[in-house]
Protein backbone atom coordinates (compact mmCIF):
# COMPACT_ATOMS: atom_id res chain seq x y z
CA UNK A 1 0.00 0.00 0.00
CA UNK A 2 1.54 3.60 -0.86
CA UNK A 3 2.20 5.32 2.06
CA UNK A 4 0.44 8.18 2.13
CA UNK A 5 -3.05 6.25 2.28
CA UNK A 6 -1.84 4.62 4.94
CA UNK A 7 -1.46 7.96 7.05
CA UNK A 8 -3.80 10.46 6.89
CA UNK A 9 -3.80 13.46 8.79
CA UNK A 10 -6.27 15.57 10.30
CA UNK A 11 -6.08 19.06 12.44
CA UNK A 12 -8.65 18.92 15.38
CA UNK A 13 -9.74 20.92 18.49
CA UNK A 14 -7.16 19.39 21.15
CA UNK A 15 -4.25 18.88 18.36
CA UNK A 16 -3.42 16.38 15.33
CA UNK A 17 -5.41 13.49 14.28
CA UNK A 18 -3.32 10.71 12.86
CA UNK A 19 -5.70 8.00 11.25
CA UNK A 20 -3.05 4.85 10.21
CA UNK A 21 -4.83 2.27 7.79
CA UNK A 22 -5.03 -1.28 7.72
CA UNK A 23 -1.43 -3.02 7.30
CA UNK A 24 0.90 -4.86 9.71
CA UNK A 25 1.20 -2.53 12.76
CA UNK A 26 5.27 -2.97 12.16
CA UNK A 27 4.30 -1.01 8.81
CA UNK A 28 1.71 1.20 9.75
CA UNK A 29 4.19 2.46 12.37
CA UNK A 30 7.16 2.89 10.15
CA UNK A 31 4.77 5.00 7.76
CA UNK A 32 3.67 7.16 10.56
CA UNK A 33 7.30 7.67 11.67
CA UNK A 34 8.76 8.00 7.99
CA UNK A 35 6.13 10.59 7.69
CA UNK A 36 6.70 12.58 10.07
CA UNK A 37 10.42 12.59 9.73
CA UNK A 38 9.26 14.27 6.16
CA UNK A 39 8.16 17.05 7.66
CA UNK A 40 9.59 17.02 11.11
CA UNK A 41 8.82 21.07 11.90
CA UNK A 42 5.16 20.63 10.91
CA UNK A 43 4.94 18.38 13.68
CA UNK A 44 7.19 19.70 16.21
CA UNK A 45 5.46 20.12 19.76
CA UNK A 46 2.40 18.56 18.40
CA UNK A 47 -0.08 17.27 20.78
CA UNK A 48 -1.20 13.90 18.76
CA UNK A 49 -4.27 11.87 18.72
CA UNK A 50 -3.74 8.59 16.73
CA UNK A 51 -7.18 6.19 15.70
CA UNK A 52 -5.20 2.43 15.19
CA UNK A 53 -8.76 0.96 13.95
CA UNK A 54 -9.07 -2.39 14.95
CA UNK A 55 -5.31 -3.08 15.73
CA UNK A 56 -5.09 -5.08 18.81
CA UNK A 57 -1.83 -3.18 20.66
CA UNK A 58 -0.32 -4.47 23.98
CA UNK A 59 1.68 -2.21 26.00
CA UNK A 60 4.90 -2.89 24.22
CA UNK A 61 3.89 -1.19 21.36
CA UNK A 62 2.05 1.64 22.42
CA UNK A 63 4.80 2.46 24.66
CA UNK A 64 7.31 1.76 22.29
CA UNK A 65 5.49 4.05 19.83
CA UNK A 66 4.96 7.36 22.40
CA UNK A 67 8.93 7.18 23.50
CA UNK A 68 9.72 6.89 19.71
CA UNK A 69 7.08 10.28 19.01
CA UNK A 70 8.61 11.83 22.56
CA UNK A 71 11.85 11.99 20.92
CA UNK A 72 11.07 13.75 18.02
CA UNK A 73 9.05 16.13 20.20
CA UNK A 74 5.36 14.72 19.49
CA UNK A 75 3.12 14.28 22.66
CA UNK A 76 0.49 11.24 22.26
CA UNK A 77 -2.01 12.21 24.57
CA UNK A 78 -4.98 9.78 22.67
CA UNK A 79 -5.40 6.57 21.17
CA UNK A 80 -8.68 5.71 19.25
CA UNK A 81 -9.39 1.99 18.24
CA UNK A 82 -11.99 -0.48 17.79
CA UNK A 83 -10.33 -3.15 19.23
CA UNK A 84 -10.95 -3.39 23.03
CA UNK A 85 -7.66 -4.66 23.58
CA UNK A 86 -6.05 -1.54 22.41
CA UNK A 87 -8.66 0.70 24.44
CA UNK A 88 -7.72 -0.86 27.78
CA UNK A 89 -3.96 -0.90 26.73
CA UNK A 90 -4.40 2.80 26.00
CA UNK A 91 -6.86 3.46 29.53
CA UNK A 92 -3.69 2.04 31.26
CA UNK A 93 -1.32 4.10 29.92
CA UNK A 94 -3.00 7.10 30.97
CA UNK A 95 -3.85 8.09 27.09
CA UNK A 96 -7.44 9.30 26.43
CA UNK A 97 -9.43 7.28 24.46
CA UNK A 98 -12.36 9.64 23.42
CA UNK A 99 -11.74 12.52 21.57
CA UNK A 100 -14.20 14.75 22.82
CA UNK A 101 -15.42 14.53 26.30
CA UNK A 102 -18.38 16.45 27.37
CA UNK A 103 -18.88 17.70 30.69
CA UNK A 104 -21.12 15.40 32.59
CA UNK A 105 -24.18 17.75 32.47
CA UNK A 106 -23.84 17.89 28.47
CA UNK A 107 -23.56 14.55 28.76
CA UNK A 108 -26.80 13.24 29.82
CA UNK A 109 -28.57 15.74 28.09
CA UNK A 110 -27.49 15.45 24.90
CA UNK A 111 -27.33 11.86 25.51
CA UNK A 112 -30.93 11.59 26.46
CA UNK A 113 -32.42 14.12 23.68
CA UNK A 114 -30.08 13.38 20.72
CA UNK A 115 -29.50 9.74 20.89
CA UNK A 116 -32.65 8.55 21.93
CA UNK A 117 -31.62 6.89 24.97
CA UNK A 118 -34.47 7.00 27.39
CA UNK A 119 -33.51 6.70 30.35
CA UNK A 120 -36.09 4.26 31.95
CA UNK A 121 -35.76 1.55 29.38
CA UNK A 122 -33.19 -0.28 31.08
CA UNK A 123 -30.63 -1.90 30.40
CA UNK A 124 -30.23 -1.90 26.02
CA UNK A 125 -26.54 -3.28 25.98
CA UNK A 126 -25.97 -6.33 28.45
CA UNK A 127 -22.66 -7.12 27.22
CA UNK A 128 -19.89 -6.57 30.51
CA UNK A 129 -16.38 -5.66 30.89
CA UNK A 130 -14.68 -8.18 33.23
CA UNK A 131 -11.37 -6.69 35.12
CA UNK A 132 -9.26 -8.99 37.03
CA UNK A 133 -7.06 -6.46 39.07
CA UNK A 134 -6.73 -3.51 41.25
CA UNK A 135 -7.33 -0.26 39.61
CA UNK A 136 -4.79 1.82 40.92
CA UNK A 137 -4.92 5.10 40.89
CA UNK A 138 -4.60 7.27 37.61
CA UNK A 139 -6.27 4.13 36.00
CA UNK A 140 -9.29 5.57 33.72
CA UNK A 141 -11.98 2.90 32.41
CA UNK A 142 -14.49 3.95 30.55
CA UNK A 143 -17.60 1.40 29.28
CA UNK A 144 -20.67 1.53 27.62
CA UNK A 145 -21.82 -1.94 29.28
CA UNK A 146 -21.18 -3.03 32.65
CA UNK A 147 -18.37 -3.10 34.22
CA UNK A 148 -17.59 -6.64 36.84
CA UNK A 149 -14.09 -5.40 38.93
CA UNK A 150 -12.75 -8.25 40.93
CA UNK A 151 -10.33 -6.43 42.68
CA UNK A 152 -9.97 -3.42 44.56
CA UNK A 153 -10.76 0.06 43.35
CA UNK A 154 -8.09 2.88 44.65
CA UNK A 155 -8.65 6.22 45.37
CA UNK A 156 -7.73 8.01 42.12
CA UNK A 157 -8.90 5.45 40.20
CA UNK A 158 -12.08 6.27 37.76
CA UNK A 159 -14.61 3.53 36.50
CA UNK A 160 -17.30 5.08 33.89
CA UNK A 161 -19.81 2.57 32.64
CA UNK A 162 -23.30 3.04 30.81
CA UNK A 163 -24.67 0.19 33.00
CA UNK A 164 -24.11 -0.93 36.63
CA UNK A 165 -20.95 -1.68 37.99
CA UNK A 166 -19.95 -4.47 40.45
CA UNK A 167 -16.94 -4.60 42.70
CA UNK A 168 -15.84 -7.53 44.23
CA UNK A 169 -13.39 -6.23 46.51
CA UNK A 170 -12.84 -2.43 48.28
CA UNK A 171 -14.47 0.38 46.22
CA UNK A 172 -12.28 3.82 46.87
CA UNK A 173 -12.15 5.36 43.74
CA UNK A 174 -14.69 7.03 41.56
CA UNK A 175 -17.82 5.41 40.29
CA UNK A 176 -20.31 6.63 37.44
CA UNK A 177 -23.05 4.24 36.68
CA UNK A 178 -25.22 4.42 33.87
CA UNK A 179 -23.99 7.26 32.47
CA UNK A 180 -25.35 7.70 29.62
CA UNK A 181 -28.56 8.19 31.72
CA UNK A 182 -29.71 4.89 32.74
CA UNK A 183 -31.19 5.46 36.25
CA UNK A 184 -31.93 1.64 36.70
CA UNK A 185 -27.94 0.98 37.21
CA UNK A 186 -26.53 0.28 40.49
CA UNK A 187 -23.10 -0.20 42.36
CA UNK A 188 -22.48 -2.89 44.12
CA UNK A 189 -18.99 -3.13 46.12
CA UNK A 190 -17.56 -5.21 49.14
CA UNK A 191 -16.30 -2.82 50.69
CA UNK A 192 -18.40 0.29 49.97
CA UNK A 193 -16.22 3.58 50.30
CA UNK A 194 -15.97 5.76 47.53
CA UNK A 195 -14.43 9.08 46.99
CA UNK A 196 -17.53 10.10 44.58
CA UNK A 197 -20.42 8.02 42.96
CA UNK A 198 -22.39 8.75 40.29
CA UNK A 199 -25.65 7.12 38.75
CA UNK A 200 -27.22 8.46 35.89
CA UNK A 201 -27.04 12.43 36.56
CA UNK A 202 -27.09 12.41 40.42
CA UNK A 203 -24.27 12.86 42.62
CA UNK A 204 -23.62 11.54 46.12
CA UNK A 205 -20.45 11.68 48.28
CA UNK A 206 -20.80 8.91 50.88
CA UNK A 207 -19.96 9.88 54.82
CA UNK A 208 -16.63 8.30 56.54
CA UNK A 209 -17.74 5.07 58.13
CA UNK A 210 -15.79 3.52 60.37
CA UNK A 211 -16.33 -0.61 61.82
CA UNK A 212 -16.52 -3.76 59.71
CA UNK A 213 -17.00 -3.41 56.13
CA UNK A 214 -20.20 -5.40 54.86
CA UNK A 215 -21.37 -5.44 51.47
CA UNK A 216 -23.84 -3.04 49.82
CA UNK A 217 -25.72 -2.10 46.65
CA UNK A 218 -26.16 1.79 45.82
CA UNK A 219 -29.35 2.49 43.57
CA UNK A 220 -31.29 5.37 42.75
CA UNK A 221 -34.67 5.71 44.70
CA UNK A 222 -37.25 8.85 44.66
CA UNK A 223 -34.42 10.90 42.95
CA UNK A 224 -31.65 10.27 45.36
CA UNK A 225 -28.41 7.59 45.98
CA UNK A 226 -28.70 5.00 49.00
CA UNK A 227 -27.32 2.76 49.93
CA UNK A 228 -28.44 -0.70 51.65
CA UNK A 229 -26.45 -3.56 53.07
CA UNK A 230 -26.64 -6.67 51.36
CA UNK A 231 -28.37 -9.43 53.32
CA UNK A 232 -28.56 -12.99 52.53
CA UNK A 233 -32.45 -14.12 51.86
CA UNK B 1 29.28 -9.43 35.40
CA UNK B 2 26.09 -8.80 34.46
CA UNK B 3 25.03 -5.86 36.79
CA UNK B 4 21.73 -5.62 37.95
CA UNK B 5 19.54 -2.06 37.04
CA UNK B 6 17.31 -0.37 39.78
CA UNK B 7 15.56 2.26 39.68
CA UNK B 8 13.82 4.36 42.40
CA UNK B 9 11.20 6.71 41.74
CA UNK B 10 8.01 7.47 44.04
CA UNK B 11 5.91 9.71 41.77
CA UNK B 12 5.84 12.43 44.57
CA UNK B 13 8.97 14.66 45.46
CA UNK B 14 10.34 14.73 48.63
CA UNK B 15 9.89 11.64 49.95
CA UNK B 16 13.50 10.62 49.90
CA UNK B 17 14.67 9.32 46.75
CA UNK B 18 17.95 10.41 46.47
CA UNK B 19 18.71 9.61 49.95
CA UNK B 20 17.67 6.25 49.15
CA UNK B 21 19.90 6.02 46.31
CA UNK B 22 22.78 7.63 48.14
CA UNK B 23 22.50 5.45 51.01
CA UNK B 24 21.82 1.82 49.54
CA UNK B 25 24.81 2.87 47.01
CA UNK B 26 27.02 2.90 49.81
CA UNK B 27 25.55 0.08 51.69
CA UNK B 28 26.14 -1.88 48.58
CA UNK B 29 29.84 -0.91 47.67
CA UNK B 30 30.83 -1.46 51.63
CA UNK B 31 29.63 -5.10 50.56
CA UNK B 32 32.88 -4.91 47.99
CA UNK B 33 30.34 -4.59 45.06
CA UNK B 34 30.87 -2.61 42.40
CA UNK B 35 28.05 0.08 42.15
CA UNK B 36 27.61 2.71 39.94
CA UNK B 37 24.52 5.47 40.77
CA UNK B 38 22.93 7.58 37.96
CA UNK B 39 20.71 11.16 38.53
CA UNK B 40 18.52 11.03 36.39
CA UNK B 41 17.28 13.93 38.03
CA UNK B 42 18.71 16.34 34.96
CA UNK B 43 18.02 20.02 35.23
CA UNK B 44 17.53 19.40 39.32
CA UNK B 45 20.78 17.30 40.03
CA UNK B 46 21.24 16.72 43.83
CA UNK B 47 22.74 13.05 44.17
CA UNK B 48 26.08 14.67 43.50
CA UNK B 49 26.08 16.60 46.91
CA UNK B 50 24.56 14.19 48.87
CA UNK B 51 27.17 11.70 48.14
CA UNK B 52 29.48 14.72 48.63
CA UNK B 53 31.32 14.41 45.29
CA UNK B 54 29.97 17.79 43.45
CA UNK B 55 33.62 19.27 43.27
CA UNK B 56 34.39 16.51 41.09
CA UNK B 57 32.02 17.03 38.10
CA UNK B 58 33.58 17.15 34.66
CA UNK B 59 31.88 15.20 32.47
CA UNK B 60 27.72 14.89 32.92
CA UNK B 61 25.18 11.79 31.42
CA UNK B 62 24.03 14.16 28.47
CA UNK B 63 27.92 14.40 27.74
CA UNK B 64 28.01 10.45 27.56
CA UNK B 65 24.80 10.41 25.53
CA UNK B 66 25.35 12.86 23.09
CA UNK B 67 29.12 11.39 22.67
CA UNK B 68 31.48 14.34 24.21
CA UNK B 69 33.21 11.75 26.55
CA UNK B 70 33.33 7.90 26.93
CA UNK B 71 31.24 6.65 29.89
CA UNK B 72 34.03 5.79 32.08
CA UNK B 73 35.30 9.61 31.74
CA UNK B 74 32.00 10.83 33.38
CA UNK B 75 32.39 8.15 36.77
CA UNK B 76 33.10 9.82 39.79
CA UNK B 77 34.77 7.85 41.83
CA UNK B 78 33.88 7.85 45.17
CA UNK B 79 36.12 9.34 47.93
CA UNK B 80 35.37 6.91 50.43
CA UNK B 81 34.43 3.93 48.59
CA UNK B 82 36.59 2.79 45.70
CA UNK B 83 33.75 0.24 44.03
CA UNK B 84 31.47 2.96 44.11
CA UNK B 85 30.90 5.74 41.25
CA UNK B 86 28.45 8.28 40.31
CA UNK B 87 26.87 9.68 36.92
CA UNK B 88 25.79 13.12 37.44
CA UNK B 89 23.39 14.67 35.80
CA UNK B 90 23.17 17.79 33.64
CA UNK B 91 22.80 20.96 35.67
CA UNK B 92 22.14 22.89 32.61
CA UNK B 93 20.19 21.07 30.63
CA UNK B 94 16.59 19.41 30.70
CA UNK B 95 14.92 15.72 30.63
CA UNK B 96 14.38 15.50 26.87
CA UNK B 97 18.22 15.78 26.44
CA UNK B 98 18.07 12.04 27.44
CA UNK B 99 15.61 9.63 25.54
CA UNK B 100 14.30 6.14 27.06
CA UNK B 101 16.45 4.29 24.54
CA UNK B 102 19.69 6.15 25.44
CA UNK B 103 19.39 4.70 29.02
CA UNK B 104 18.83 1.43 27.52
CA UNK B 105 21.98 1.94 25.89
CA UNK B 106 24.05 3.45 29.10
CA UNK B 107 22.94 0.68 31.20
CA UNK B 108 23.78 -2.37 29.11
CA UNK B 109 27.43 -0.72 28.44
CA UNK B 110 27.39 -0.69 32.13
CA UNK B 111 26.18 -3.86 33.11
CA UNK B 112 29.14 -5.25 32.08
CA UNK B 113 31.43 -3.74 34.15
CA UNK B 114 29.65 -3.33 37.49
CA UNK B 115 27.40 -5.28 39.71
CA UNK B 116 24.70 -2.89 40.34
CA UNK B 117 23.59 0.59 38.52
CA UNK B 118 21.36 2.30 41.02
CA UNK B 119 19.52 5.11 38.96
CA UNK B 120 17.83 7.95 40.83
CA UNK B 121 14.61 9.10 38.97
CA UNK B 122 12.92 12.61 39.04
CA UNK B 123 9.49 13.65 40.94
CA UNK B 124 6.94 13.30 38.43
CA UNK B 125 5.61 10.61 36.16
CA UNK B 126 6.49 12.41 32.81
CA UNK B 127 10.14 12.15 30.42
CA UNK B 128 12.61 12.39 33.56
CA UNK B 129 10.14 9.17 35.16
CA UNK B 130 10.25 6.84 31.55
CA UNK B 131 14.21 7.81 30.57
CA UNK B 132 14.99 6.42 34.71
CA UNK B 133 12.47 3.29 34.47
CA UNK B 134 12.79 1.89 31.06
CA UNK B 135 16.44 0.32 31.78
CA UNK B 136 14.96 -1.10 35.06
CA UNK B 137 15.28 -4.95 36.00
CA UNK B 138 14.19 -4.21 39.07
CA UNK B 139 12.07 -0.83 40.63
CA UNK B 140 12.30 0.32 44.43
CA UNK B 141 9.35 2.37 45.28
CA UNK B 142 10.24 5.12 48.16
CA UNK B 143 6.78 6.79 49.86
CA UNK B 144 6.14 8.52 53.11
CA UNK B 145 3.75 7.45 55.69
CA UNK B 146 1.19 10.08 54.05
CA UNK B 147 -1.83 9.76 52.71
CA UNK B 148 -0.52 11.98 49.46
CA UNK B 149 2.42 10.61 48.97
CA UNK B 150 0.53 6.49 48.81
CA UNK B 151 -1.24 8.02 46.21
CA UNK B 152 1.07 8.71 43.98
CA UNK B 153 3.18 5.74 45.06
CA UNK B 154 -0.09 3.92 43.86
CA UNK B 155 -0.02 5.73 40.25
CA UNK B 156 3.57 4.93 39.69
CA UNK B 157 2.75 1.24 40.44
CA UNK B 158 -0.20 1.45 37.82
CA UNK B 159 2.06 2.96 35.52
CA UNK B 160 4.71 0.60 36.19
CA UNK B 161 1.89 -2.69 35.55
CA UNK B 162 0.62 -0.83 32.65
CA UNK B 163 4.27 -0.82 31.15
CA UNK B 164 4.59 -4.92 31.74
CA UNK B 165 7.76 -3.75 34.00
CA UNK B 166 8.63 -6.20 37.15
CA UNK B 167 6.55 -5.94 39.97
CA UNK B 168 8.34 -3.49 42.60
CA UNK B 169 9.12 -3.29 45.99
CA UNK B 170 8.36 -0.37 48.58
CA UNK B 171 10.48 1.73 50.61
CA UNK B 172 8.29 2.76 53.76
CA UNK B 173 10.75 6.48 54.16
CA UNK B 174 10.25 8.80 57.59
CA UNK B 175 8.30 6.20 59.35
CA UNK B 176 7.67 8.12 63.13
CA UNK B 177 6.87 5.00 65.70
CA UNK B 178 5.41 7.50 68.20
CA UNK B 179 2.94 8.93 65.83
CA UNK B 180 2.09 5.90 64.65
CA UNK B 181 1.46 4.55 68.13
CA UNK B 182 -0.86 7.73 68.55
CA UNK B 183 -2.62 7.11 65.78
CA UNK B 184 -1.45 10.23 64.27
CA UNK B 185 0.47 8.52 60.94
CA UNK B 186 -0.72 6.12 58.74
CA UNK B 187 1.03 2.47 59.68
CA UNK B 188 3.04 -0.17 57.52
CA UNK B 189 -0.38 -2.18 57.61
CA UNK B 190 -2.16 1.09 56.66
CA UNK B 191 0.07 1.96 53.53
CA UNK B 192 0.64 -2.00 52.88
CA UNK B 193 -3.36 -2.45 53.02
CA UNK B 194 -3.64 0.23 49.49
CA UNK B 195 -0.62 -0.60 47.78
CA UNK B 196 -0.14 -4.66 48.21
CA UNK B 197 3.18 -4.80 47.24
CA UNK B 198 6.58 -5.99 48.63
CA UNK B 199 7.86 -4.23 51.28
CA UNK B 200 11.45 -3.98 50.88
CA UNK B 201 12.39 -2.07 53.57
CA UNK B 202 11.01 0.41 56.15
CA UNK B 203 13.25 3.13 57.49
CA UNK B 204 12.19 5.32 60.50
CA UNK B 205 12.43 9.21 60.79
CA UNK B 206 15.71 10.35 61.81
CA UNK B 207 17.27 14.15 61.53
CA UNK B 208 20.93 12.60 61.20
CA UNK B 209 19.24 12.23 57.51
CA UNK B 210 19.51 15.57 57.13
CA UNK B 211 22.75 16.55 59.14
CA UNK B 212 24.37 13.68 56.75
CA UNK B 213 23.21 15.58 53.32
CA UNK B 214 24.07 18.64 54.26
CA UNK B 215 27.85 17.10 55.02
CA UNK B 216 27.67 14.86 52.04
CA UNK B 217 28.26 11.51 53.43
CA UNK B 218 25.37 9.06 53.64
CA UNK B 219 24.35 7.95 56.93
CA UNK B 220 24.65 4.05 55.81
CA UNK B 221 28.38 4.85 56.27
CA UNK B 222 28.29 5.04 60.49
CA UNK B 223 27.08 2.01 62.01
CA UNK B 224 24.65 3.70 64.97
CA UNK B 225 21.45 5.53 63.65
CA UNK B 226 19.10 3.30 62.97
CA UNK B 227 17.66 4.97 59.29
CA UNK B 228 21.32 4.10 58.58
CA UNK B 229 20.99 0.33 59.86
CA UNK B 230 17.69 0.39 58.11
CA UNK B 231 19.02 1.21 54.46
CA UNK B 232 22.23 -1.50 55.06
CA UNK B 233 19.14 -3.62 55.35
CA UNK B 234 17.74 -2.89 52.01
CA UNK B 235 21.07 -3.16 50.67
CA UNK B 236 21.68 -7.05 51.85
CA UNK B 237 17.51 -8.11 50.80
CA UNK B 238 18.25 -6.80 47.17
CA UNK B 239 21.01 -9.25 48.23
CA UNK B 240 18.91 -11.66 48.14
CA UNK B 241 19.33 -11.70 52.18
CA UNK B 242 16.64 -12.42 54.05
CA UNK B 243 16.77 -9.75 57.08
CA UNK B 244 14.57 -9.00 59.82
CA UNK B 245 12.80 -5.80 60.07
CA UNK B 246 14.36 -3.20 62.42
CA UNK B 247 12.32 -3.22 66.11
CA UNK B 248 11.27 -0.29 66.16
CA UNK B 249 10.90 -0.17 69.70
CA UNK B 250 7.08 -0.65 69.85
CA UNK B 251 5.71 -4.34 70.28
CA UNK B 252 2.65 -3.93 67.96
CA UNK B 253 4.51 -2.68 65.15
CA UNK B 254 7.20 -5.63 65.72
CA UNK B 255 3.98 -7.73 65.26
CA UNK B 256 2.83 -5.81 62.55
CA UNK B 257 6.39 -5.69 60.56
CA UNK B 258 7.22 -9.75 61.39
CA UNK B 259 3.57 -10.56 59.74
CA UNK B 260 4.78 -8.10 56.83
CA UNK B 261 8.02 -9.88 55.97
CA UNK B 262 5.96 -13.33 56.40
CA UNK B 263 3.86 -12.12 53.67
CA UNK B 264 5.67 -11.75 50.62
Amino acid sequence: MAESSLVQIKGIRDGLLVSLGEAAWPVAQRALLERIESQPEFFKGARLSLDVGAQALRAADLTALRDELSERGITLWAVVSTSPVTENTAQLLGLATRLFKPSPQRQSLSRASDRNVSPAKGLDDETALWVSKTLRSGTRIEYDGHVVVFGDVNPGAEIIAGGSVIVWGRLRGFVHAGARGNRQAVVCALDLSPTQLRVADEIAIPPRRSGKPQPEVVRLKDGLLQAEPWQPS
Amino acid sequence: MTGTVVTITSGKGGVGKTTAVANIAVALASEGQKVVCIDGDIGLRNLDVIMGLENRIVYDIVDVVEGRCRTRQAMIRDKRLPELFLIPAAQTRDKNAVSPSDMVRLCDELRGEVDWILIDSPAGIERGFRNAVAPADRVLIVTNPEMSAVRDADRVIGLLEAEEKPAPSLIINRLNPSMVRRGDMLSVDDVYDLLRIDVIGIVPEDENVIVASNRGTPLALDGKSKAGQAFRNIARRLNGEQVPFIDLESQSLWDRLARLAGRK
